[in-house]
């Protein structure tokens, strides 16, 4: 053996492959699920059914696509990138002419037994498919504005068909998203400054003009923003829920009234108290031990995975990793804003946690792509 | 704009790829940023937990523990409705419910066997109330038992201590206190279900309060968001036991606005008991504004049953009565109108100027079109006949004539003119358009081309044609009037009068209405008029009428060999509809009535009877006395009138009441 061959690193092969796997990471995402199953327990007023049971089946399903995942060759995943932002644009075409509708709006679609929300998809193969093509981008044009028009309109066309849906929370978020890989990639802090700035300027515009000769909206479309910034605008509506789900917070205090024992929560005074305001039930049964508790261990999968992602020497599974970290955090951190009360109410999942099956199943898709960056790093 | 930020970035993109070697990583240092930005939003969380469950948990969990905030919606009261002479139609009363919080009753089966004993529970109320407990939870109140007396109440309070957990409310409930008689107009509430929520866009909170009733049939439904009113709220404090400890703020909501119907209650009493036993339906119209005084369907049912919940058994066998009590048929019932079109017919051949006052037409008792023959209802033919002596006579050889001549696109035409064809815009469920065909409607739904025989058989009204029970009301006010009335329900709203619409004139020359008025009046009161037998005696309520009787079969060529056309021999729903028309009185009309009997037989025989009636009954005011029948007829009124009287209402007694409210 000589010294060179001695300084090479290589992927891990074969059984080896199961050993690179980040088992921390997998042991956070479990313990997240074990409180989320938990609270589905008890917001059931002590129950399996109907939502822990069936929660758990699909994190089983999904732990299995994780590690299936996990061990395909990251080359194989930029190969597809496209592809798969191709298969979502499809989907969300589909759903726009044949999807379900829930809530009153048009987002699902039912394959067999799955029902499918394409929008959920749409973050994560957008990342795969900005983070492919910044890997071949050669990085010297990644500023130049040419270049710009492909990422910008990989964003754009998804955004704009989920916004039809209409689902305005999700396409922030994927636009969200989508900005951040730029960022990472290295676009020049230029443009986000200029495009904040045009931002800052329309919302100025549409505020200053109200009550002008030249107001840009309609009047009730003032009241509706003003409700959406203040929701105690709205004491029947809006407000009411933030309202309650404050008390719950409080009521909670430092360790919680226990299991099962959340007045706020069992009285039914929240709506969707299994799915986007589960963290009002946990803040209210397990207090702000819990809370922190589960904040901790969201913080804990983000560090574990942006900790790796510096040492990945390779564009495109660095890319790949931070943008779907961000992805994660900006799922957990809007919506528990959201539920205290600092941030508009806007229909997002707390991940692993609420009860649903298309955004676990496609997380854990997620994790599994991180893992297989983790995994596929020469070492 | 493409070298803004170029230069500059493929600068810093050398420096990075130096630096990019040297770390082994390209995205590190933006990557640390973001990293550190999202552990600030971290921060900001943990923060607001901080600030949320340590810093005013105090004050929260007071709230949640002691003294919970909650707001309640206090439901406006339903607005009431009242007829024509203010006498209250829809109401509220107040309900009394028991309600129980299965967590203060410990020992839930102990306390509804204790409970059972005072007021009667049934053991599948029982298992569903258990499963409305479980899914709603222990600590909501649930309705234990509904529509209690106040003894029922006194009971419960009197023995609170042995019932904890369990207390009396009292909600308000929609009472119709005449029951059937105008279930098809007023219509009814129920709980609101998950389709009403789905219907409606953007639904008020209010119609989310468990047991909050909402329009679903009639007036009731199509006026519904002028009845329902507007929430108020009222923020609370309730301590654990759900007691009310204080009212922090109250907004009081906006009790619904009261309607008040052109009905006329006694009138509408009247006909809805005239016509008892028939599947029938009944609409009068003052022709002077276009107000319907009456508009009655039977068989009926008493809306009453559906406010407080329905069995499915009753309900079943509400939907499977052939007689369709649930259908208001004064306006979704159409049928063909038969003889009644005539008039129709009339009037467009004489503004083609296909036919005058004077010629007379030949009726041997059937009409040729090509190898087609139609048969008139007399089967020896009429003789020789002008168009007065046609609609006294109802000829139908006359009819299929003028019809050929004039054309159907003339007579759609003149159909239209007097409402046939389309629905009137009033507040009612289900409204009929009715159909006049015409030669492009004919090849739009059956892709074949408009017949002449399809021609002759519209000009007796039979074939396509179809038309409400509202609309021939409408046809014979227009005819007395010589005005496009527009038909009226609502006289006002939230006490605002709802005028009636403009009814400009027909634009018609007044000798054709003179005619074909004539011709109607000699229907009831000629020698040879098909409605003879239905006349008045008294010379002040003489009225005008037309005759008809709508086929729902084709008669076979066999069947008229063999003789078979009497009704009486047919099952039911083979029968032939009876309809008339009236106005009156004759001098100077101020009402018009249409009516038809579904599957009555002949027009005069099973509907003229029934429309004299109920004209007479408006003309007069009051239930008519049998003087106003010719004299061999009065035996037979007087043991009719005698058979409606329980049935009918004490209006004076009614009105006093009402007028005594009012003031």
């Amino acid at each position: 053996m000589s010294h060179i061959d001695y300084a090479v690193r290589t992927p891990p092969t074969g059984w080896r492959k199961i050993l690179a796997i980040h088992w921390p990471m997998v042991l956070a995402i479990v313990a997240i699920f074990g409180i989320g199953f938990v609270m589905l327990y008890s917001v059931a007023d002590g129950a399996l059914t109907p939502w822990a049971l069936p929660q758990a089946r699909r994190f089983l399903v999904g732990l299995a696509v994780m590690f299936a995942v996990a061990l395909t060759p990251i080359e194989l995943w930029r190969r597809l990138a496209w592809w798969s932002w191709g298969g979502t644009l499809l989907l969300l075409v589909v759903v726009a002419v044949a999807g379900d509708v829930g809530m009153g709006a048009q987002r699902w679609l039912q394959i067999g037994p799955l029902r499918l929300q394409p929008s959920e998809l749409a973050k994560v193969t957008l990342v795969m498919a900005l983070a492919a093509y910044y890997a071949w981008l050669p990085p010297e044009k990644v500023s130049q504005p040419r270049w710009l028009v492909i990422p910008l309109l990989a964003i754009l066309l998804p955004a704009a068909l989920i916004v039809q849906q209409p689902d305005l929370g999700t396409a922030l978020l994927l636009v969200m998203v989508g900005l951040a890989v730029m960022w990472l990639a290295g676009v020049h802090w230029g443009y986000f400054l200029t495009g904040i700035l045009a931002a800052a300027g329309a919302v100025a515009a549409v505020f200053l003009s109200r009550g002008t000769s030249w107001q840009l909206l309609k009047n009730y479309q003032y009241r509706r923003i003003d409700v959406f910034l203040d929701p105690d605008l709205d004491p029947l509506g809006a407000g009411y829920h933030i309202t309650q789900s404050k008390i719950a917070f409080g009521s909670g205090g430092l360790s919680g009234r226990g299991l099962m024992q959340g007045t706020q929560v069992q009285l039914n005074f929240l709506p969707e108290k299994h799915t986007d305001f589960i963290f009002t039930t946990l803040a209210e049964e397990l207090g702000f031990i819990g809370s922190i508790s589960l904040l901790g261990l969201y913080m804990l999968v983000i560090a574990f995975a942006a900790w790796s992602a510096f040492s990945m020497r390779e564009r495109f599974p660095a890319l790949l990793t931070h943008g779907l970290t961000i992805n994660f955090f900006l799922y957990f951190a809007i919506n528990m804003a959201m539920v205290m009360g600092l941030a508009p109410v806007v229909g997002v999942p707390l991940p692993l946690v609420s009860y649903g099956g298309s955004a676990m199943l496609v997380l854990m898709f997620s994790f599994g792509l991180i893992q297989s960056a983790i995994v596929h790093r020469p070492r | 704009m493409a070298r803004l930020f170029g230069n500059r970035a493929r600068r810093r993109a050398k420096t990075r790829g130096k630096e990019a070697r040297k770390t082994g990583n390209p995205v590190s240092r933006r990557a640390a940023l973001l990293l550190a930005a999202q552990g600030g939003v971290a921060a900001l969380l943990v923060a607001r937990l901080h600030q949320l469950q340590i810093e005013e948990a105090d004050r929260y969990r007071l709230l949640a523990d002691e003294n919970r905030i909650n707001i309640r919606l206090l439901p406006p009261p339903r607005g009431l409705i009242f007829d024509a002479n203010g006498i209250e139609v829809a109401g509220n009363v107040p309900n009394y419910r028991a309600v129980i919080v299965a967590e203060e009753a410990r020992d839930l089966d102990a306390v509804l066997d204790r409970l059972a004993r005072l007021v009667p529970i049934s053991a599948r109320e029982r298992a569903g109330l258990k499963r409305e407990i479980r899914r709603s939870g222990a600590f909501v109140p649930i309705t234990v038992a509904e529509n209690l007396d106040w003894d029922d109440v006194a009971r419960i309070s009197l023995n609170a201590p042995a019932l904890p957990g369990v207390s009396a409310e009292v909600g308000l409930l929609r009472h119709y206190p005449f029951g059937s008689d105008l279930v098809h107009v007023v219509g009814y509430v129920g709980p609101v279900s998950d389709y009403d929520l789905k219907r409606i866009e953007d639904p008020d909170p209010l119609l989310r309060i468990p047991r909050f009733q909402i329009g679903k049939y009639g007036l009731e439904r199509e006026m519904d968001p002028v009845l329902r009113g507007k929430a108020g709220f009222s923020r609370i404090e309730v301590n654990a036991a759900g007691r009310i400890m204080r009212e922090l703020e109250r907004k009081e909501g906006e009790p619904g606005k009261d309607v008040q119907l052109t009905i006329d209650l006694g009138l509408q009493n009247f006909a809805e008991a005239r016509m008892a036993g028939e599947s029938a339906a009944a609409v009068v119209i003052d022709t002077r504004n276009g107000d319907i005084r009456a508009l009655a369907s039977t068989p009926a049912f008493d809306p009453n049953l559906f406010v407080r919940g329905i069995s499915a058994t009753r309900y079943r066998a509400l939907l499977e009565d052939p007689y369709r009590p649930l259908t208001n048929k004064a306006v979704s019932g159409a049928y063909p109108p038969g003889s009644t079109f005539k008039m129709i017919v009339a009037l467009a051949a004489l503004e083609a100027g296909e036919i005058d006052a004077a010629e007379r037409i030949f009726c041997p008792g059937f009409y040729e079109v090509g190898n087609q023959r139609f048969h008139c209802w007399k089967r020896g033919g009429h003789g020789r006949l002008d168009l007065v002596g046609a609609i006294e006579q109802s000829c139908d050889v006359f009819f299929y004539e003028i019809a050929r001549r004039t054309g159907i696109e003339r007579i759609a035409a003149m159909a239209r003119r007097f409402g046939f064809g389309a629905a009137f815009d009033l507040p009612l469920s289900a409204i009929a358009d009715g159909l006049v065909p015409d030669k492009g409607w004919k090849e739009a739904r059956y892709d074949r081309p408009w017949q002449v025989g399809d021609t002759v058989n519209a000009g007796i009204g039979q074939g396509y044609v179809l038309a409400t029970p509202v609309q021939l009301a409408l046809m014979a006010a227009r005819l007395a009037s010589g005005r496009a009335l527009a038909p009226r329900l609502l006289m006002s709203v939230g006490g605002e009068v709802r005028q009636p619409a403009d009814a400009p004139p027909l634009d018609l020359p007044a000798d054709h209405l003179a005619l074909v008025r004539k011709g109607m009046f000699r229907v009831v009161n000629g020698r040879r008029g098909t409605a003879r037998r239905a006349r008045t005696v008294r010379e002040a309520y003489a009225f005008a009428g037309k005759t008809g009787t709508s086929q729902v079969r084709i008669i076979t060529r066999e069947e008229r060999a063999r003789g078979i056309t009497h009704n009486d021999d047919l099952p039911w729903e083979r029968r032939d509809h009876a309809l008339f028309v009236a106005f009156g009185p004759w001098r100077n009309p101020t009402h018009a009535v249409a009516v038809v009997v579904e599957h009555g037989g002949s027009g005069s025989k099973a509907a003229a009877p029934i429309a004299r009636d109920i004209l007479l009954r408006a003309l007069h005011g009051d239930t008519p006395p049998p003087d106003l029948y010719p004299a061999a007829m009065r035996e037979e009124i007087r043991d009719r009138l005698e058979a409606m009287a329980p049935h009918l209402l004490d209006l004076p007694a009614l009105r006093r009441a009402a007028r005594k409210k009012s003031a």
